[in-house]
């Protein structure tokens, strides 16, 4: 093998490395995306309009968190806050929407 | 010059045409209780126009000749009967006081289930009979019951009993709060919601009659004066807060508590629509 190479094979080895570093989910990661999942699920209940799939999903990321799983905490809360914040464009939508379903 | 004039001129009548059709598209803005009956019975007359308006009570098993065989036959030994007994005997029962509920109620409670929920214009809400019996046991210092089944469900099976055959008689006094309650049960009844985007019409209105799996959906005409309910699928009772709180979660969302006041505002709307058709109550579903 030629030293290029090597030098080469090194260096790919280095920007791998480095780019899980940089990608890998801290408990700080986890904590952030879900207090942004919780606020936006708060705000759903303050239009009476919470999903149990946000709640269910939240619940996952917890237990993720806590078994220190952040990777999959994280990926669960953001799905979460997804989820509560379009409950809260349904639940914003719907109050003329209502209207077009109505017999009349 | 005249492709000019012909475009504003197009332009103007779109716009002129868009404000005659503003009244109409505002018509749900208007609160008109006594229209809006009229239009939910005649729309249901005319989507099933075999049934008589009574027969809608009897819900999915109105809908169809197999269906009403069921009724029929499930009819002559009612899996309700046991909660409608618990019930006779609960009702009669004294408080430790040494009351019982029919001090609480007109007419010693009998034969009044058709005029529930009402508007109280002192308190400026809607009370349902769930909420009266409660509030008539804490009055008299006993605990108040689960809102979902057993004991609420057999009280309310027994004085819907007791109601049979009397058309459903829900009045709204000239008061705008009453107003804007059914209003905004109406509301409720038509959003959608919970994850599968879901309203209350949505299964009752545009699909009954129709299969949701392996279930026959009711029709929302009368669907409450068969309450409370001994539904299959429960294996057991279940009253107007059970069925309003599993429709939610059915459809992925959060039920509300028991009796808040967008299921009290529910029950005054579904309950009102349906005037002049039977109490059947208590009643049994697949």
């Amino acid at each position: 093998m030629s030293a290029a190479i090597k030098t080469l094979l090194a260096a790919s080895a280095l920007v791998m490395a480095t780019a899980t570093l940089v990608h890998a989910a801290s408990e700080d990661d986890y904590k952030a995306a879900y207090a942004a999942a919780e606020a936006a699920n708060k705000q759903a209940g303050s239009l009476r309009n919470q999903w149990t799939t946000t709640a269910s999903t939240l619940a996952a990321a917890k237990k993720a968190g806590d078994a220190g799983d952040y990777e999959a905490a994280v990926a669960q809360a953001r799905e979460a806050e997804a989820l509560a914040k379009a409950s809260i464009f349904q639940a914003t939508s719907e109050k003329e929407r209502w209207k077009d379903m109505e017999v009349r | 010059m005249t492709w000019r004039f012909a475009i504003r001129a197009a332009i103007t009548t779109l716009a002129l045409g868009v404000l005659a059709l503003a009244p109409a598209a505002h018509a749900a803005d208007s609160i008109d209780p006594a229209a809006d009956k009229a239009a939910f019975q005649k729309f249901f007359a005319s989507k099933f126009p075999k049934l008589k308006l009574e027969d809608f009570v009897n819900g999915p098993y109105s809908m169809n000749e197999d269906l009403h065989k069921q009724w029929e036959e499930k009819e002559q030994f009612p899996p309700y009967e046991f909660s409608l007994e618990a019930g006779k005997e609960m009702f009669a029962t004294p408080f430790k006081n040494g009351k019982t509920y029919a001090d609480c109620f007109p007419n010693k409670g009998i034969g009044i289930r058709q005029n529930y929920p009402y508007f109280d214009e002192k308190e400026g809400k809607v009370v349902t009979l769930e909420l009266a019996l409660n509030r008539c046991r804490e009055a008299n210092g006993e605990a108040p019951f689960s809102y979902v089944k057993d004991d609420m469900a057999a009280l309310t099976a027994y004085m819907a009993f007791t109601s049979r055959g009397k058309p459903m008689d829900i009045k709204i006094p000239n008061d705008p709060r009453a107003l804007e309650a059914y209003q905004k049960g109406k509301e409720y009844f038509y959003t959608r919601r919970g994850q599968l985007n879901f309203s209350c019409a949505t299964c009752h209105i545009q699909s009954p009659g129709e299969r949701i799996r392996a279930e026959v959906l009711a029709p929302a005409l009368g669907i409450l004066n068969a309450m409370p309910i001994y539904r299959s699928e429960w294996s057991g009772m279940g009253t107007t807060s059970r069925r309003f709180t599993t429709c939610n979660s059915q459809i992925r969302g959060v039920p509300l508590n028991p009796q808040d006041d967008e299921y009290r505002n529910l029950e005054y709307y579904l309950s009102y629509v349906s005037n002049g058709l039977p109490i059947s109550g208590p009643g049994a579903r697949p």
